[in-house]
């Protein structure tokens, strides 16, 4: 729209140094040049623990695939503080979040947001999507691992009468385990659903509940048995993995043990936490942020990203453990240890991944 | 006389913390703002000792007092800082809307200003949108007060300011120079920005008899002396800064002016001509940005010119300890007394003195320091200067008429017999050699 553009123009000469949306932020709360926005529309309680988040985007925001996650800020005791989450809406449909509390950020978000706040938003991104050729699909879960799938899930079955997907999601009981009736609902609805809910607490797993197993206990990945028994034909599916760090482990290690046929489908998992070496930090040192002229003294276990943060600069950061290089900061000097392997490394000019690196002596960083 | 605990110096880093935080919960701020393995830097100081020579009115104070001075006023920074959130973020966000909505509305009157009532109503909320704009607003995002909120639209890397002089360019010569030199002959700039001698100790040149003349014709347009000042046309002249520097100053100098003066006095009254009001729109907006700059001139010569406000060498700066920069900062500066809207209206540099110790605690939070600052001068025996706007104006403006003549032999100033070290002068060539 030209004629828009125009106008805005003209009217930035009347608003310098400042733009037009920094008035317009008066009364419209999601204008900005400098920060998407989004304003809650929609908040449901899911879980004890859980919560789904709908909200509608300002301008800027591109829709997202299913499985995808986005950047979400929110401010917290007057503080900016950004995680990512999967969107679990269908594609298609106003972006939601759902948010399980386990921390910091997720428990301020889970508990405190009301309708009407406002949230900060990056455009939705990963690869963690449906496959482009429809084709027999394993959805394999646990805990809020689910959120993603749900999305794909929520795009594909009603909508394709040849969908084909089998969900084996774990959680602890019928009460704790996410979209529970939803989900049910759906199978019964639509034959191209099959849903198997595994319960590792007591009280969930039992004669009268929907669980698959009776006795409560976590499903074993070590060997095939607990996977045949579910869904026979699962190496002629191909499979998504999401949930936590060691259920994903397992997973990954069967597929790959498991994975000498030629028939045999891949396995695409989405991790939610960054696999840190324990026991990486070093020494640490004094971190200078020269744009920002911030100045300071870390230890050697602190990614320079929380460092960043921490006094105050505008860190851009992503999914905050080394997959999606939206941290990446030029090196002035200085060395820096990668937290995932213990390697210590720095060129002057390398771009430096901030969420899993830490200072390793002195370091000056171009921000 | 100073409560005081005979401890061993305080080293200028606090302590380390303990190995056991160190396994850090990412992004999680502890109720201290620190999670443990993240230390603010302090300034690189003497950890401990002395300067060549202690300013007079604290050479009453010994080392391990000036410590223990220093420790105190890093725990009420501590304080303050523990207990910044979610209120601090209201208030500069009500601020911001207020004045933008002042602004709007003084924009819109004088659009419609044919009448003379809409002239004068559209001046006064334009000139005071534009006093909170470079005061409480712009001066203070722009020392990073509200860099803690991590939020784009309101930090100081990202701020630009309804003042001539560009934002980078200011925060080199406010931030870096004068915040760091305080009112160190020599060192220090802002001691009659170059063109006035407002110190006793500046050598008498000829042409300070021109002081009240000049410092008169600087306070309308004083936006203007101010983005000339920070071009450092001395720094140049000396050789201390390079002419590409100076060239690339000027051009983003000279895009800010452009823009600033396309909105005052031709966008403004371009759109006011509408509705027949142009020339009027046009008075109106260069009036509100006179009484902007007289005001800021004003409450800036409060903080270092009024009596009471000293001035120190090189020599008292050399091996200054934590303690000492504090004490330069607090005999350095000079508040004013008054009203909440008087606090709001002067940006908070009323509190000049909370202000140089702390630049950048939110500015909403010095009227709770200054409770505390004046309890420990009172203990260490140091004056805390303040005094009500007319008085502290009338004191910088006597300054301006005084030092316009040469000095009399052996002259001390009656009030303040401390303002004048008698000893350890450095000769100061670049503070009053003019444009
Ligand atoms: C691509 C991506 C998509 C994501 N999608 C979702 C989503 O849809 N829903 C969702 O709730 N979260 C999701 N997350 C996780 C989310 O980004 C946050 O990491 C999470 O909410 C925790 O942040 P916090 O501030 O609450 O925790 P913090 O206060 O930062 O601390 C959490 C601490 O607990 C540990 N921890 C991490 N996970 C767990 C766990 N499951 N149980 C116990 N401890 C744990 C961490 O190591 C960390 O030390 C996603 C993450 C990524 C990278
Ligand atoms: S934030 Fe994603 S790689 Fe660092």
């Amino acid at each position: 729209m030209p004629q828009i553009r125009a106008l805005r123009r003209v009217a930035s000469l009347l608003t310098t140094p400042l733009a037009p949306e920094d008035f317009i932020r008066l009364v419209n709360p999601l204008a900005s040049t400098r920060q998407l926005r989004g304003i809650v529309t929609k908040v449901t309680r899911e879980t004890a623990d859980s919560t789904t988040i709908a909200f509608r985007p300002g301008k800027g925001w591109n829709a997202h695939a299913a499985g995808q996650w986005a950047r979400i800020g929110v401010e917290i005791n007057g503080v900016r503080q950004w995680r990512s989450y999967s969107l679990s809406a269908a594609a298609g449909h106003d972006p939601a979040i759902t948010v399980t509390a386990i921390g910091f950020v997720s428990t301020a978000l889970a508990r405190d947001t009301k309708v009407g706040d406002v949230l900060f938003l990056d455009t939705p991104q990963g690869d963690f999507v449906l496959p482009v050729h429809p084709r027999p699909l394993l959805m394999l879960t646990a805990g809020s691992g689910l959120t993603p799938v749900m999305s794909m899930i929520r795009t594909l079955v009603p909508r394709r009468q040849d969908a084909d997907v089998v969900l084996i999601h774990s959680a602890r009981s019928p009460e704790e385990a996410l979209f529970h009736d939803e989900l049910l609902e759906l199978a019964d609805q639509f034959p191209g659903l099959t849903v198997r809910h595994w319960y590792t607490r007591a009280g969930g797993a039992k004669a009268g509940t929907d669980a698959f197993n009776r006795e409560p206990r976590r499903l074993n990945l070590t060997d095939t048995t607990d996977l045949e028994s579910m869904c026979p034909d699962w190496r002629d599916r191909a499979a998504y993995a999401c949930g936590p760090a060691e259920f994903l482990d397992a997973a990954s290690e069967l597929w790959e043990r498991d994975g000498d046929d030629a028939g045999h489908a891949n396995l695409t998992i989405e991790r939610f936490a960054a696999v840190l070496l324990p026991g990486t930090g070093g020494e640490g040192g004094i971190v200078t942020f020269e744009k920002s002229d911030k100045e300071v003294e870390v230890d050697g276990d602190v990614p320079l990203l929380d460092a960043g943060e921490d006094c105050g600069v505008v860190m851009p950061s992503g999914c905050r453990m080394g997959i999606c290089r939206s941290c990446l900061i030029p090196l002035v000097a200085g060395k820096v240890r990668d937290l995932r392997t213990g390697e210590v490394h720095g060129e002057e000019g390398e771009l430096i991944q901030t969420c899993v690196n830490a200072a390793a002596g002195p370091v000056h960083l171009d921000i | 006389m100073p409560t005081l605990v005979h401890k061993s110096a305080p080293s200028p880093t606090p302590v380390p913390s303990p190995a056991g935080t160190s396994a850090t919960q990412p992004g999680q701020p502890t109720p201290q703002n620190e999670p443990g393995g993240i230390r603010p830097r302090k300034p690189i100081l003497a950890a401990t000792g002395a300067p060549a020579l202690r300013p007079a009115a604290a050479r009453h104070l010994s080392d391990e007092q000036v410590a223990q001075l220093g420790v105190e006023l890093d725990t009420l920074r501590d304080a303050i800082i523990a207990t910044r959130g979610a209120k601090d973020a209201a208030y500069i966000r009500r601020v911001i809307r207020a004045q933008r909505t002042l602004e709007i509305a003084g924009r819109a009157t004088l659009m419609l200003s044919k009448k003379k009532t809409a002239l004068v109503a559209g001046t006064a909320m334009l000139s005071v949108a534009k006093i909170l704009e470079n005061m409480e607003i712009g001066h203070n995002v722009l020392h990073g007060q509200w860099d803690w909120m991590r939020d784009p639209d309101i930090h100081s890397t990202t701020w630009e300011w309804d003042f001539v002089t560009p934002a980078a360019a200011w925060k080199h010569t406010h931030n870096d120079l004068h915040h760091t030199w305080t009112n160190v002959l020599g060192k220090d700039k802002d001691v009659g920005y170059t063109t006035l001698r407002m110190a006793e100790d500046q050598p008498w040149k000829p042409h300070n008899i021109l002081n009240p003349v000049i410092n008169a014709v600087l306070a309308p347009f004083f936006e203007w002396g101010i983005a000339i000042y920070d071009l450092e046309l001395e720094a140049v002249k000396d050789g201390e800064k390079s002419k590409a520097d100076l060239k690339r100053d000027l051009k983003s100098v000279g895009r800010k002016v452009v823009r600033q003066a396309t909105k005052d006095y031709i966008a403004t009254p371009a759109a006011a001509s509408v509705f027949g009001s142009g020339k009027q729109a046009l008075i109106g907006t260069f009036t509100a940005n006179a009484i902007r700059n007289v005001w800021a001139h004003s409450v800036i010569f409060c903080g270092h010119f009024p009596d009471g406000a000293d001035v120190f060498t090189e020599a008292e700066i050399e091996g200054e300890t934590r303690g000492d920069w504090y004490i330069r900062q607090m005999l350095g500066s000079a508040n004013i007394s008054g009203s909440k809207t008087m606090h709001l209206m002067t940006g908070n540099l009323s509190h000049q003195i909370e202000h140089h110790c702390f630049p950048d605690l939110p500015s909403n939070r010095y009227a709770e320091v200054a409770v505390h600052m004046r309890d420990i001068c009172d203990r260490y025996g140091l004056p805390y200067t303040t005094g009500p706007i007319h008085r502290q104006v009338g004191q910088a403006w006597a300054k301006v008429f005084r030092l316009a003549l040469p000095p009399k032999k052996s002259r001390t100033s009656p009030t303040t017999p401390e303002s004048a070290p008698t000893t350890g002068r450095s000769p100061l060539p670049m503070v009053a050699s003019g444009l």
